[in-house]
C-alpha cells in the first residue's frame, strides 16, 4: 500500500498561515476548479509532457527523458533559476517543476522537521484530488510514534464528495475550506463550478467538529458576500463558534487573464465587510495581515 | 592638531548629548596614549583587520562587562554607597537604581541589571499584584530614560513567579528598546504557558531572547551566570575583562587550503589573539587599579571570576573561501547552493572550525581567566564590519527558512560558552500566530541552541494565504502606481516600537564604539 505517489508542486517547511501553529505545507499539483482569480494558475493542471516548455528554458534545466517508449519531462532543480518562463509558455496551465513523492520520502522529510512544527497541511491545487495518497500519508503520520503529535489538516475548495470525506475523516484533524461565493451563479462565474458540494462539505465537517476555518475571498464588485450580507451572516452564525472566519482580500499577485482587470480589495473595503459581518453578530473573524 | 580637531568635532557635534560627548572625549583621550606594548606581529595583524580589540581603548581601566551579585548587595547594603540592607520592594528597587550608576562597562552603562526575579522575589511578601505592577512599571520607564542603551540586559526565569510574569507584561506593554531582556527557559522548570507568554512577546516587540538555561548553567559553577549585552553568557559576580576577536575570513584568506588552515593558519592567529588578550588583561588587572573598587571590597564581584572572551566572526566567509565557493548572488537563493548555511558539507566544515576553536580555547591557559581559561564567543558584529558576517551567522539576506536555518547552526552552539546569537528572520505572519513562534523556539532549544532570538519585522518574504510575496518587489510595484492600498511595513514596525524617533536618545554604543560623524 505504501507505493502511492503524489505530484507535489512545492513543499514549504515552515508556514504560519496554513492552520494552527507552525506547519509544514505540501502543495499538490492539479485542481478541478478554474478560478479566474487563481494566484497560482500553473498548479491547476497536470503536465502532459508535451515538451513545449523545454526549448524556452534559458538554463537547459528541462529535458525530455524517454524510458520504455514513454516520454516524461525532467526538471533539474540545480540548473533552474526560477525565472518561471516555462510556466508562462505552458499551454496547459501546468508546470514542469513538480516532483513525485512517495509516502516514505514525505514521512522522512516530516520526521526531520518534527521538533519545529505542530502539524502538516496538504494544500494545492486541490489536495483532495489525490485523496488516496492523503489518507495513506495521514495514516502513516498517525501511526509513527515520533510523529503522532502532529495534526493533519487539509486546505480545500470543498468539492470533495461526502463519501470521500468519510474516508478521510478518521485521520483528519481539521480542514480549511474556501467558500468562493454565496450565489450559485457568482460561484460559477468565478470558479466554473457549482457550489452545492462546498455547502455539503461545510456542514459535514461542522458536524464532526473538524471545520477549522472558512475562507471568504472578497473581490469588490465581483464576489457577493457584501451584496448578500444578511444571508451570509446568518449562514456563518450557525456554524460552530470555534470555526475561524478568515477574510481574504483579493490582490493581483500571480493572477492572469480577465481577473487582472478586477479591482483589488483595499484595507478599507475589507474592514467595511468585516464591520458589517460583526454588526450582524458574526464572531471569530480573522483579517488579513497585509494587503499586498 | 588632528587630535584637537577631533576633540572639537566631538564637542560641537549637533547630535550628541553632553554625556555622550564626555564619553567620546574620554575615549579620544585614552586613544591618544600609546598602545600597550605589543609585538610587531600582533600589531600587523591588528592593522590588517585579522585581530580586533573592539576599540576597547589603548589602556583598559575597566572590564568590558561586569556582573555584580545584586542579590548579595540588597541583602547586605553597601558601606561605600551608605545604604543599609533593603527591607521591602521600594527599598530594593531604589537600591538597584543607585548601584546601576556605579557599575562600569565598556560603554559606561551597565550591561547587566541582574536576574531580577530572583533578586526581587524575597521582597514581594505581602505586596499585592497591582502594586508590584505599578512599581515595576515605573522602574522599567526609569531604566529606559536614564540608561538608554539597548545592550543593558535584564534576566528573568526559568522559574514561574510574579516578578517574571509582571516584567513580561510590562515589557510587552511599553515596547521600549531598553532594557534588553533574556528569559531563561528550562524544560524541567518552566511551564509551557509561561514560555508561551514570552514567545508571544517576541511577536509583539522582538523581546525577550530565550536562553537555554540548562546548557548555560552547566557551563558555570554554582555561583551562577548572567546573560548580558549582546547575549554574552558570563560568570555572575565576575564578568569579562576583555574581548578580542579573530576575523576568520581573513584567516581563511591566508591559508593555502583546508589542511593548512587547521594545521597552521588558525593556530597561529589564535596564538596572536592570546598574546593580545594577555597584554590587555594584565594591564587591567595589574596596572589600572580597577580591582580596588568597592564592588570588589564589598564582595559583589571577585577578580578570579573575570575571563577574557575569545571572539570570532566571519565564519560564513571563511567556509566559503576554504571551499572556493563563488560569491552568492540573489538569484541563487532559491536553489540548492554550495554555500555556508545551505549545504551540508559547508555547514560541517563550519562545525569543524568551531570544534577546533573550542579545543584551542579549552586548552590554552591565560593568567586572568575563569578557571584559568578564556571563553569562546561568537561575536555579533560592530558597525564598521563590511563584507564579513557576525559570528557564525549565515549572511544576512541569504538565510534559508527558519527551520533549515536552525538545523544548519545548532551544532555550533555547544562550543560557544560565553555566548552565540543567531538571529532568525521570520516573516510577519508569525505575529498573528504566536504558537508557531513557541514551537520554533522549543525546537531550536531542543536541538541545542543556547539562545533563541527572532527578528520578525525585517523579513523581505511574506506569505499571504495562497501565495508568497517579496516586500521589496511590491514596494517598486507600488511606486509605479497601482491602485492597491499601502501599508508600509517598515513604517508600521517603526511605529509599533517607536524605533525611529527614539534613535537619538537610545543608543547601542557597543555597535559603534568609536566616534564617527
Ligand atoms: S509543463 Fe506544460 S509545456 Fe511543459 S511539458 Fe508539461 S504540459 Fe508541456
Ligand atoms: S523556471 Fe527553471 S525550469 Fe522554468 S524556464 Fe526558468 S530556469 Fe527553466
Amino acid at each position: 500500500m505504501q507505493n502511492k505517489l503524489a505530484t507535489v508542486s512545492q513543499i514549504l517547511p515552515f508556514s504560519c498561515v496554513d492552520g494552527p501553529g507552525s506547519r509544514l505545507v505540501i502543495f499538490l499539483q492539479g485542481c478541478n476548479y478554474n478560478c479566474k482569480n487563481c494566484h497560482n494558475p500553473h498548479t491547476i493542471n497536470w503536465c502532459d509532457h508535451c515538451g513545449d516548455c523545454i526549448s524556452t528554458c534559458p538554463t537547459q534545466a528541462l529535458t525530455l527523458v524517454t524510458t520504455k517508449g514513454i516520454s516524461r519531462i525532467n526538471w533539474d532543480s540545480d540548473l533552474c533559476t526560477q525565472c518561471d518562463i516555462c510556466l508562462s509558455v505552458c499551454p496547459k496551465q501546468s508546470s514542469p517543476k513538480t516532483r513525485q513523492y512517495g509516502i516514505d520520502s514525505l514521512v522522512t522529510l516530516i520526521h526531520h522537521q518534527r521538533h519545529f512544527i505542530n502539524g502538516i497541511t496538504v494544500s494545492g491545487g486541490e489536495a483532495s484530488l489525490q485523496l488516496p495518497f492523503i489518507i495513506e500519508l495521514f495514516k502513516a503520520i498517525k501511526s509513527t510514534e515520533a510523529l503522532s503529535h502532529l495534526t493533519c489538516m487539509i486546505d480545500t475548495n470543498g468539492s470533495l464528495s461526502i463519501s470521500g470525506w468519510h474516508k478521510l475523516l478518521p485521520v483528519l484533524d481539521g480542514a480549511m475550506i474556501d467558500l468562493k461565493a454565496w450565489q450559485e451563479e457568482t460561484h460559477r462565474y468565478i470558479t466554473g463550478r457549482d457550489h452545492h458540494r462546498v455547502f455539503q462539505s461545510l456542514e459535514l465537517l461542522s458536524q464532526h467538529a473538524k471545520l477549522y476555518e472558512v475562507r471568504l475571498l472578497h473581490i469588490p464588485n465581483i464576489s457577493d458576500f457584501d451584496s448578500e450580507i444578511e444571508a451570509v451572516a446568518t449562514y456563518l452564525k450557525q456554524l460552530p463558534n470555534s470555526v475561524r472566519i478568515k477574510l481574504n482580500a483579493f490582490q493581483h499577485h500571480g493572477v492572469t487573464g480577465e481577473a487582472r482587470q478586477w479591482g483589488t480589495c483595499s484595507e478599507a473595503q475589507m474592514l467595511e465587510l468585516a464591520a458589517r459581518l460583526t454588526e450582524r453578530g458574526v464572531t471569530n473573524l480573522v483579517l488579513p495581515n497585509v494587503y499586498l | 592638531m588632528a587630535f584637537q580637531d577631533n576633540l572639537v568635532k566631538i564637542i560641537s557635534d549637533p547630535n550628541l548629548s553632553p554625556k555622550q560627548k564626555s564619553n567620546y572625549l574620554a575615549l579620544a583621550a585614552e586613544a591618544s596614549l600609546p598602545y600597550l606594548p605589543i609585538s610587531k606581529e600582533i600589531n600587523q595583524a591588528k592593522e590588517a583587520g585579522i585581530i580586533c580589540d573592539m576599540f576597547e581603548g589603548h589602556a583598559p581601566f575597566k572590564p568590558r562587562y561586569v556582573l555584580p551579585d545584586y542579590a548579595k548587595y540588597l541583602q547586605q547594603g553597601s558601606q561605600y554607597l551608605e545604604l543599609t540592607q533593603a527591607t521591602n520592594l521600594d527599598e530594593a528597587l531604589n537600591a538597584l537604581t543607585i548601584i546601576y550608576h556605579h557599575v562600569p562597562s565598556v560603554t559606561s552603562i551597565p550591561v547587566y541589571l541582574g536576574q531580577l526575579d530572583d533578586i526581587l522575589m524575597p521582597y514581594t511578601d505581602g505586596v499585592d499584584a497591582e502594586s508590584i505592577y505599578r512599581k515595576l512599571k515605573l522602574f522599567w520607564i526609569m531604566l529606559d530614560r536614564t540608561l538608554p542603551d539597548a545592550f543593558m540586559h535584564v534576566n528573568i526565569g526559568p522559574s514561574d513567579n510574579i516578578i517574571c510574569r509582571t516584567i513580561l507584561r510590562i515589557d510587552a506593554e511599553l515596547k521600549q528598546i531598553a532594557p534588553n531582556l533574556t528569559f531563561m527557559y528550562d524544560p524541567d522548570i518552566t511551564p509551557d504557558d509561561l514560555l508561551q507568554i514570552a514567545t508571544s512577546n517576541i511577536c509583539e516587540c522582538s523581546k525577550p531572547h530565550i536562553a537555554n538555561y540548562p546548557i548555560h548553567a552547566k557551563a558555570y559553577d554554582g555561583q551562577g551566570f548572567g546573560i548580558v549585552s549582546c547575549y554574552n553568557s558570563l560568570p555572575l559576580a565576575g564578568g569579562a575583562n576583555t574581548l578580542v576577536r579573530l576575523n576568520l575570513k581573513e584567516v581563511a584568506l591566508k591559508a593555502l587550503n583546508v589542511e593548512d588552515f587547521f594545521a597552521n593558519t588558525l593556530p597561529h592567529y589564535c596564538q596572536l589573539t592570546y598574546e593580545l588578550i594577555e597584554t590587555r588583561a594584565k594591564f587591567l588587572h595589574e596596572e589600572s587599579n580597577f580591582f580596588n573598587s568597592f564592588l570588589v571590597k564589598e564582595g559583589l564581584i571577585e577578580e578570579s571570576r573575570f575571563a577574557p572572551m575569545f571572539g570570532i566572526y566571519g565564519m560564513a566567509e571563511a567556509v566559503n573561501i576554504l571551499q572556493n565557493n563563488p560569491e552568492l548572488t540573489e538569484n541563487d537563493l532559491e536553489k540548492p547552493s554550495k554555500h555556508y548555511g545551505h549545504n551540508q558539507t559547508a555547514n560541517q566544515l563550519g562545525h569543524r572550525i568551531s570544534k577546533a576553536l573550542d579545543t584551542i580555547v579549552k586548552s590554552t591557559p591565560v593568567t586572568y581567566g575563569y578557571h584559568g581559561r578564556a571563553l569562546l564567543h561568537s561575536q555579533g558584529g560592530i558597525s564598521i564590519d563590511k563584507d564579513v558576517t557576525p559570528g557564525v551567522r549565515i549572511p544576512y539576506g541569504t538565510e534559508p527558512n527558519p527551520i533549515a536555518h536552525i538545523q544548519a547552526l545548532a551544532e555550533h552552539h555547544q562550543y560557544y560558552t560565553s555566548g552565540i546569537s543567531d538571529i532568525l528572520t521570520i516573516d510577519e505572519t508569525v505575529k498573528y500566530n504566536s504558537q508557531a513562534m513557541f514551537q520554533l523556539c522549543k525546537g531550536a532549544l531542543s536541538l541545542g541552541f543556547r539562545e533563541f532570538t527572532a527578528n520578525v519585522a525585517s523579513n523581505d518574504l511574506v506569505r499571504v494565504t495562497g501565495y508568497m510575496i517579496k516586500l521589496s518587489d511590491i514596494a517598486t510595484f507600488k511606486q509605479q502606481g497601482s491602485r492597491t492600498n499601502t501599508t508600509g511595513l517598515g513604517a508600521e514596525a517603526a511605529e509599533v516600537t517607536g524605533i525611529l524617533n527614539r534613535k537619538p536618545r537610545v543608543a547601542a554604543q557597543e555597535l559603534s564604539p568609536n566616534y564617527a560623524e
